[in-house]
């Protein structure tokens, strides 16, 4: 059987870590890289006799990602105990949500792909609901003991179950990529996956196109880049698809990724994953949220991407695939938005599209280059506007704006403006200089008139190549055609 | 419902219990005198009743968004078996 015989079906569990300044269930800071267990109270290493108390900036933080996700909040959920015994979990269980998470329900657009074969795609998610970090174990160094900082115990964290709506790596990576931006642009969480504030577990499996029954899964725990996500799900497919080619078939699991091997290993089987023993916590009474209280989070929402790409559409006339790009991060949205306010959209119809065309693509490219954030760009938005501007009223061609926009990004100038009247880059638009270097360009060139003159069309490409060099790019090639034209009369 | 030997020695494991091979008859005659109660309890017919997590119609209290503890990492470590380097130590655990 080939490949595509077989069909991926794919659904992330995502653990998103609060931007709190305090702990979800206690009064310790969650600043990270902190000595171990100063971050760790009486609550967080579960001293006998404490209780836990709601940090009421995690819940507004879920009532915040359940609004994005056009989610149903509960007005009502409740916490509870998630059973299994390891040391960085000093109580003996983990409090979580189970039978009723705050989130439940809601989509996500994605866009995969990239450019023309690009494509857009809803993806469904089951819930998302609150629980607390566990600490951290360090199995080195420790005369065969094992080392226990409780400093990320107790830190917020909101884990987001997707549907298994995806069909290959690629709309994995966007999805994962779709909520890493929109938990940053509604700021409940600060992305940063080194660090493990955003890490996915993929459930992966395969079944033959066409049946209805989904294959047995496999879950791939705790990747922590976009590139280890597509690796992790690209290795289980083919051994999966391969195994059950074999004869073999596909055992409950979760498994880990090996980032050096780019292979996956099993951790433990279905015959010794976890009961957990849930059960509601007696010590936390049931989350309760008002009406009025998601409201109040309502008003202080910022725009949010889909709403956004919707009015750059409608407003600006931006494509589809550019707004949605332009939207893709929370910094490039802003960025481009700044430009385009900077630049004064009614100035010019064509100005928002050409500023969508310099942020996405010799903005994005040499900012790629640097490897820099859009929120670190040397060029700021109002000195990209003021390039825009002299492209859009003709004062400079686009092969001269590159010119000057290297010159922003390196600083030889202040303003677009500056940098044209310092190095004497204006477009020359007066028709008598142009015919001068014409004329000129015309004796220097019999052979190429000739060949003109003669029928061939790809000497009068060449004449007016010979032009703009003259005029070193300054001259416009639409005018300098126009003109080049007239005179050979053709 | 009743249990058989091998589930109580699974539930045991689960609730880090040691249970010998003499206690086992005993621990599943109870384990299966509080599956009856339980059997009992789900004869009740709930259909419509709101499932109750909480004796008692109270909302949970919230706490402001802030730091409130301080470092007591000495004070707590005074009574830990074994510390280092500020780590708290136990027997090896690697799964």
């Amino acid at each position: 059987m080939s490949r595509s015989d077989w069909e991926v079906v794919i659904g992330l569990e995502v653990h998103a870590q609060l931007n709190t300044t305090s702990k979800i269930f206690s009064g310790s800071s969650i600043a990270f890289g902190a000595e171990p267990n100063v971050q760790a109270s009486a609550v967080d290493i579960a001293l006998p006799g404490v209780l836990p108390v709601l940090n009421r900036g995690v819940v507004e933080r879920a009532i915040r990602l359940g609004l994005a996700l056009g989610s149903h909040i509960a007005p009502k959920s409740v916490f509870a105990r998630k059973n299994y015994f390891y040391p960085d979990l000093p109580k003996g269980y983990q409090i979580s949500q189970f039978e009723l998470p705050v989130v439940q329900g809601g989509t996500i657009t994605i866009l995969v792909g990239d450019g023309d074969k690009s494509y857009e795609k809803t993806v469904r998610l089951t819930r998302a609901h609150l629980e607390e970090d566990a600490g951290k174990s360090l199995h080195e160094d420790f005369h065969g003991m094992t080392g226990i900082d409780l400093n990320r115990a107790g830190t917020p964290l909101l884990e987001i179950v997707s549907e298994p709506d995806m069909r290959s790596s690629a709309e994995a990576v966007a999805y994962a990529r779709a909520l890493h931006a929109l938990v940053r642009w509604i700021d409940i969480c600060d992305g940063n996956m080194q660090e493990g504030s955003f890490r996915c577990d993929a459930n992966v499996s395969v079944r033959k196109r066409g049946a209805e029954q989904f294959g047995t899964r496999r879950e791939v725990k705790n990747l922590n880049s976009f590139r280890f996500l597509q690796q992790a799900i690209d290795y289980e497919v083919q051994w999966q698809i391969a195994t059950i080619e074999d004869g073999g078939s596909i055992q409950q699991a979760t498994v880990l990724f090996d980032p050096d091997t780019g292979e996956t290993r099993m951790m433990r089987s279905k015959e010794d994953a976890h009961d957990y023993r849930y059960f509601p916590d007696p010590d936390l009474l049931p989350l309760v949220i008002s009406p009025e209280w998601i409201a109040r989070v309502r008003s202080e929402m910022p725009e949010l991407p889909v709403a956004m790409k919707a009015r750059f559409i409608a407003e600006l006339g931006l494509s589809a695939y550019d707004a949605t790009t332009l939207t893709a991060s929370k910094e490039m949205a802003s960025y481009y938005q700044a430009t385009v306010d900077a630049a004064g959209a009614a100035s010019a119809a064509q100005v928002p599209k050409l500023c969508a065309n310099w942020v996405m693509g010799d903005l994005a490219a040499r900012l790629n280059k640097a490897e820099l954030d859009i929120a670190a760009s040397p060029v700021t938005p109002a000195q990209l506007a003021g390039l825009v501007t002299r492209i859009a009223d003709n004062t400079i061609s686009n092969a001269i704006a590159k010119k000057v926009f290297e010159a922003l990004w390196t600083g030889e100038g202040a303003s677009a403006d500056e940098i044209i009247d310092k190095q004497g880059l204006k477009q020359v638009t007066d028709s008598g200089a142009i015919e001068g270097l014409i004329d000129e360009v015309l004796a220097a060139n019999q052979k190429s008139v000739e060949e003109f003159r003669a029928g061939k069309e790809k000497a009068f490409n060449a004449l007016v190549g010979q032009v703009m060099k003259a005029s070193k790019g300054k001259a416009s090639p639409a005018q300098v055609n126009e003109l080049l034209r007239k005179k050979l009369g053709g | 419902m009743s249990l058989s030997n091998e589930q109580v020695g699974r539930i045991a494991r689960l609730s880090r219990l040691a249970i010998s091979e003499t206690e086992i008859d005993v621990t599943r005659t109870k384990l299966d005198g509080i599956f009856a109660l339980i059997e009992q309890m789900q004869a009740v017919d709930t259909a419509g009743i709101e499932p109750m997590s909480h004796p008692q119609e109270l909302a949970t209290r919230l706490r402001d968004d802030v730091v409130t503890e301080t470092d007591r990492r000495a004070a707590f470590q005074a009574i830990a078996p074994q510390t280092e380097a500020g780590l708290y130590l136990v027997p090896k655990v690697i799964e």
